[in-house]
C-alpha cells in the first residue's frame, strides 16, 4: 500500500518509508509479538528500538568461561547480572537516561531495570512462561482487593496456546488449581530434574508443597514445523512457508550455556531470535534502532498521525507516520511517552482522561533463602547444566488455606529454586569455616569439592497488589539527554506483601530443614526485612490498566486507548493485577490478541 | 607445603609506577602501625581509584579480556609478589590442581582491588591495607618479605590471621582481609577451567540429551520415586 524508497529491513531516518499500517515501539516480547503477528498477516510495520542492533547468533558468549570475563563476570553496575548477561545499554541506571523517586526512603523506592538494545530485555529474560489462570484475571471477584480485568482466561486462553507454539515452551499439565493445562501440540517435554530439585521435591511433600516441571521457553527439542505453521496461521500459505522455514533455523538446546546470556543457536526464546527473523522475512517490517519517542502526536480529529522521535546518532527529532501506533516500550516507559504526548486536545497526556495513566504500578513480591544440604555433599561427578536455568518450580499451593483466612495476606506467590552444580563464578565456593576460623592450605580444596554442588536457594515469587501508593509520573525538573522529561516513581508495599514475603522465608527455612539442611539465622518475622524493593524482580506492569470503562482504566478490553482509538497498548501496562506468575507469557498473548484485534479493525476501516 | 615462588610463572614487573608509589606509601604509613593488630582504624586509606572508568555497558562478550585490559592495576611489584605468595598458602598445588599463582589468580585480586565498582573499591582498601600489614609483619619477624620467608613462617602467619577476632577487640583488619583474600583467591581459582575440573564441575559442554542425575545417585538417596519426567 505504501512505496518504500529501497527494500531494506534496517533502516535509517533518511530512508524511513513515508508511511506505514503501524508504527510499533519497542522490540522486546511486546513489540516483537506484535510486529509478528501483524506483519506475518501483510501489514506494513516501522518498529522504533531506543537501543542498538544486536545480533544474538555474534554476540552471545556461549562457552565463555569467567576467566577471560573482566573480574571473573562479577556483578557490577555496567552489568548487574554479572558480565556475560545478555543485556546491552542498560542496566538500573541508563547514562542519559536518568529517573527519580519521590521519596529519600529506600522502602518507597523503585528501582528500574532496562535495556536499550534489538530485542529489549527479552534478551536476558529468565525464560519462565506461566500462564495467568482464571483466578488471576479476577482477582477482585475473590477477595475484593484489587481491580478485576475485564477480560477472562478464556478470552487469553487461544493466546497462550499460539504463543506457547510459536516460542517453543518445555513443561508438562500438572491438573494443578489455577495453573492452567495446555492442549496437546503446545509444549514440548520437561527436561529431567537435577538431584537437589528431586530432592526437594521428595521433602516438599512433608511440607504439603508441589514440585513440577517449571514451564520455560526453551526447545527441548526441535519444534514440528510441520504442523505448527498451519495451526497459527490458518488460510496465510506464505506466513506458514515464512515460519516453517524459520522453525528448522533454530536448534534444540545443547544443554550448555546459561539462558540468560542469550542464545546463538535460537534454542530459547527472545525477541530477537523467534519474533523478528521471520517477521523480517516477510518484508513487512522496517526496523529503526536507536530511535528513542518522545512523542504521539494527534491532528486535529484526536487521532494519532504516528510517532515524533529522536535518532540518539544526532539529536535530531524526526517524524514517522502509521494508521496505528502500537506502544510496547515497557509499561514505565509506555506512561512516559503517553505523558510527554502534550497536546492542546489532551493537555494532561495522551490516552490520560481519567488521569489514570502512571497509576497502579505493580511489580513482583520476591524473598529468598538459602542453606547447604549435607545430603548433597561429595555427589559423584555429573553435568547439571541441562537447560541453562529452572527445570522445577512449586506454583501457589495454599489456595484453600488463603480463602479461609488463615494467611493473613490475600495472594500466592510461587517457588523457584536453584540447586545443584552450576558453572562456578566471581563467588567462592561454599565451603563452612568451623569456630569461625578461615579455613586455607590443602584441606580448603578438599573441602571446596565436598561441599560444591550440596547448597540450595529459594526465590519466592508473589503477587502484587495494585496500590494508588505505587505509581509513576513526570518529573517536574528532571529530563534526560534530550530534554525530555523523566519519569518519577512512588513506592508502597502493602501488608499483603510484606506478610507474603515473610511467609516466604519461613517456609523456605522449613525447607531447608526437611532437606536436612541447618538454618544459620532465623527467617524474617518482619516482612520488610525478607522483601525485595520494588522493581528489583523486573516485573513491573500497570499504568496504563486495562478497565472496562474510560473513567477507571486507560485501556479497554483490547489494549486501545480509550481516548485516542488509533493507539493501542501491547507491553505490560494493560496488566490490571500482577499474578505471581512471570508476566513475559502474557505480555505476548496479549500483543498477539491487541495485533489480532488492529488487523480486524484496519480491514473494516475503524482505524 | 609446596614452594609456590617456585612453580608458578615468572612474575614480570609492571607498568603504573606511579599507583605503585602511592600505594607503597600507603603501606609504610601502615609500617608505624606495626604492633597493632587493627591497621583498619588507623591507617590512611589508600587513593581512591583513579578517574578509571570500568567496561561500560556494551563490552564485547565475546573476546576473552585479561587483568588490566580495562583498568589500571593497583598492586606494587612486591604487593604482587607477596599477594602470589598468599594464594599459594590459600591454595596450595596438590595430585589435582596446581597453586592458586599457577592460574594467575593474585592479577585477580589485583583487578578486583583495582576495578573502579563499589563493591571492589569496598575491598580494595582491606586488601591492600591488609597485604601491606602482612609484608610488615614478615619483615619485622623473619627479615624477609612474605614472599621469600620460608612456607613454615608463612605458615604461621596465616594461622594467625585465620583466627577469629577476639570479642571484644575492636576492628581486626587481619582475620578480616584474610578471610576476604581467600575467598577472592577461591573464586579466581574455581573460576578458571582448571579449578572448575578440580572442584566437580563438568559441564560447559554440548549434549545430545539431558540425562538428569546418575541412577545410582539418584537410588542412594532414595530418590527414585522422585523420577517422574
Amino acid at each position: 500500500m505504501f512505496r518504500r524508497p529501497h527494500p531494506m529491513a534496517f533502516v535509517t531516518p533518511s530512508s524511513v518509508a513515508e508511511a506505514y499500517d503501524v508504527i510499533v515501539v519497542g522490540s522486546g516480547a511486546a513489540g516483537g509479538q506484535a510486529a509478528y503477528t501483524l506483519t506475518m498477516e501483510g501489514a506494513r510495520v516501522l518498529m522504533l528500538e531506543a537501543g542498538r542492533n544486536y545480533d544474538p547468533r555474534t554476540e552471545t558468549p556461549m562457552f565463555q568461561t569467567p576467566n577471560g570475563a573482566p573480574l571473573r563476570g562479577a556483578p557490577t553496575p555496567d552489568k548487574p547480572f554479572g558480565f556475560f548477561d545478555a543485556t546491552v545499554g542498560g542496566g538500573w541506571t541508563v547514562p542519559g537516561e536518568p529517573y527519580t523517586n519521590a521519596s529519600e526512603d529506600e522502602s518507597q523506592q523503585f528501582q528500574w531495570y532496562r535495556a536499550r538494545m534489538l530485542g529489549g530485555r527479552t534478551n536476558h529474560w529468565a525464560r519462565h512462561a506461566l500462564r495467568n489462570g482464571p483466578y488471576d484475571f479476577k482477582p477482585h471477584s475473590r477477595d475484593g482487593l484489587g481491580f478485576d480485568w475485564p477480560i477472562s482466561y478464556e478470552d487469553v486462553a487461544p493466546y497462550y496456546d499460539k504463543v506457547e507454539m510459536l516460542i517453543g515452551v518445555y513443561g508438562t499439565n500438572e491438573g494443578l488449581e489455577n495453573t492452567p493445562d495446555s492442549p496437546e501440540g503446545c509444549l514440548l517435554p520437561p527436561p529431567k530434574a537435577r538431584i537437589g530439585e528431586l530432592l526437594a521435591r521428595q521433602r516438599g511433600r512433608k511440607l504439603g508443597i508441589p514440585v513440577v516441571p517449571i514451564r520455560r521457553a526453551v526447545l527441548t527439542r526441535p519444534l514440528d514445523h510441520e504442523a505448527i505453521p498451519a495451526k497459527l496461521h490458518p488460510g496465510n500459505p506464505r506466513a506458514q512457508r515464512i515460519l516453517a522455514e524459520d522453525m528448522q533455523m533454530r536448534a534444540a538446546c545443547f544443554w550448555a550455556t546459561s539462558c540468560g546470556r542469550g542464545c546463538a543457536i535460537r534454542a530459547n526464546y527472545q525477541s530477537t531470535t523467534v519474533h523478528l527473523p521471520p517477521a523480517l522475512a516477510t518484508g513487512n517490517l522496517d526496523i529503526l534502532t536507536g530511535a528513542m519517542v518522545r512523542e504521539v502526536p494527534v491532528d486535529a480529529a484526536g487521532r494519532a498521525t504516528g510517532v515524533v522521535y529522536i535518532d540518539k546518532a544526532t539529536g535530531n527529532l524526526h517524524r514517522a507516520a502509521a494508521r496505528v501506533v502500537v506502544l510496547a516500550a515497557s509499561a514505565c516507559e509506555t506512561v512516559r511517552l503517553l505523558l510527554n504526548s502534550k497536546s492542546n486536545r489532551f493537555p494532561a497526556g495522551l490516552g490520560n482522561s481519567s488521569g489514570l495513566v502512571g497509576k497502579y504500578i505493580m511489580d513482583t513480591v520476591g524473598a529468598s533463602w538459602g542453606g547447604q544440604i549435607p545430603l548433597l555433599e561429595n555427589l559423584p561427578l555429573h553435568n547439571e547444566d541441562g537447560a541453562g536455568g529452572l527445570h522445577v518450580y512449586s506454583p501457589w499451593w495454599l489456595y484453600k488455606e488463603q480463602r479461609a483466612g488463615k494467611l493473613g495476606f490475600a495472594r500466592g506467590y510461587h517457588v523457584e529454586f536453584g540447586t545443584g552444580r552450576g558453572m562456578p563464578g566471581a563467588n567462592a565456593p561454599y565451603v563452612a569455616d568451623p569456630d569461625g576460623v578461615t579455613r586455607f592450605g590443602p584441606g580448603l580444596k578438599e573441602d571446596a569439592r565436598r561441599y560444591y554442588g550440596s547448597q540450595v536457594f529459594f526465590s519466592g515469587r508473589g503477587e502484587m497488589i495494585p496500590n494508588a501508593d505505587s505509581f509513576c509520573e513526570l518529573d517536574p525538573k528532571v529530563v534526560d539527554l534530550w530534554g525530555v522529561p523523566v519519569l518519577r516513581f512512588h513506592w508502597k508495599w502493602s501488608e499483603h506483601e510484606v506478610r507474603q514475603a515473610a511467609h516466604m522465608q519461613k517456609t523456605f527455612a522449613d525447607w531447608i530443614e526437611a532437606m536436612g539442611g541447618v538454618n544459620r539465622r532465623k527467617p524474617a518475622e518482619d516482612g520488610t526485612r525478607a522483601i525485595e524493593p520494588g522493581g528489583k524482580v523486573i516485573h513491573e506492569v500497570g499504568g496504563t490498566i486495562m478497565g472496562s470503562d474510560a473513567a477507571t482504566s486507560v485501556t479497554n478490553r483490547w489494549s486501545q486507548t480509550w481516548d485516542v482509538k488509533n493507539v493501542f497498548v501491547a507491553d505490560g501496562g494493560v496488566f490490571a493485577s500482577n499474578a505471581d506468575k512471570n508476566p513475559t507469557l502474557t505480555i505476548m498473548a496479549l500483543a498477539w490478541r491487541t495485533a489480532d484485534r488492529i488487523l480486524d479493525q484496519m480491514r473494516r476501516g475503524d482505524v | 607445603m609446596s614452594e609456590p615462588m617456585k612453580s608458578g610463572p615468572p612474575l614480570a614487573p609492571r607498568m603504573d609506577r606511579r599507583l605503585a608509589i602511592k600505594w607503597m606509601l600507603a603501606a609504610g604509613a601502615g609500617a608505624l602501625l606495626a604492633d597493632s593488630l587493627a591497621f583498619s582504624a588507623a591507617a590512611p586509606a589508600g587513593p581512591t581509584p583513579g578517574q578509571a572508568e570500568g567496561y561500560g555497558r556494551d563490552a564485547d562478550l565475546v573476546k576473552e579480556h585479561r587483568p588490566g585490559d580495562f583498568w589500571p592495576l593497583t598492586f606494587s611489584e612486591a604487593e604482587r609478589r607477596d599477594a602470589a605468595a598468599l594464594s599459594d598458602m590459600v591454595l596450595p598445588g596438590d595430585d589435582r590442581s596446581p597453586s592458586a599463582s599457577t592460574l594467575g589468580v593474585h592479577d585477580f585480586i589485583d583487578e578486583w582491588v583495582s576495578a573502579p565498582y563499589p563493591t571492589q573499591a569496598n575491598d580494595r582498601k582491606l586488601i591492600v591495607d591488609g597485604l601491606g600489614w602482612m609484608g610488615t609483619q614478615s619483615r619485622k619477624r623473619f627479615a624477609a618479605a612474605f614472599a621469600d620467608a620460608t612456607p613454615e613462617q608463612r605458615l604461621s602467619l596465616c594461622q594467625e590471621m585465620a583466627q577469629p577476632a577476639p570479642a571484644g577487640s575492636g576492628p581486626v583488619a587481619p582475620s578480616k582481609f584474610f578471610k576476604r583474600f581467600r575467598n577472592l583467591a577461591m573464586a579466581g581459582f574455581y573460576s578458571t577451567p582448571v579449578g572448575m575440573r578440580d572442584l566437580g564441575y563438568v559441564g560447559n559442554v554440548p549434549l545430545a540429551r539431558f540425562e538428569g542425575p546418575p541412577a545410582d545417585l539418584v537410588e542412594r538417596l532414595g530418590l527414585t520415586d522422585e523420577v517422574k519426567w
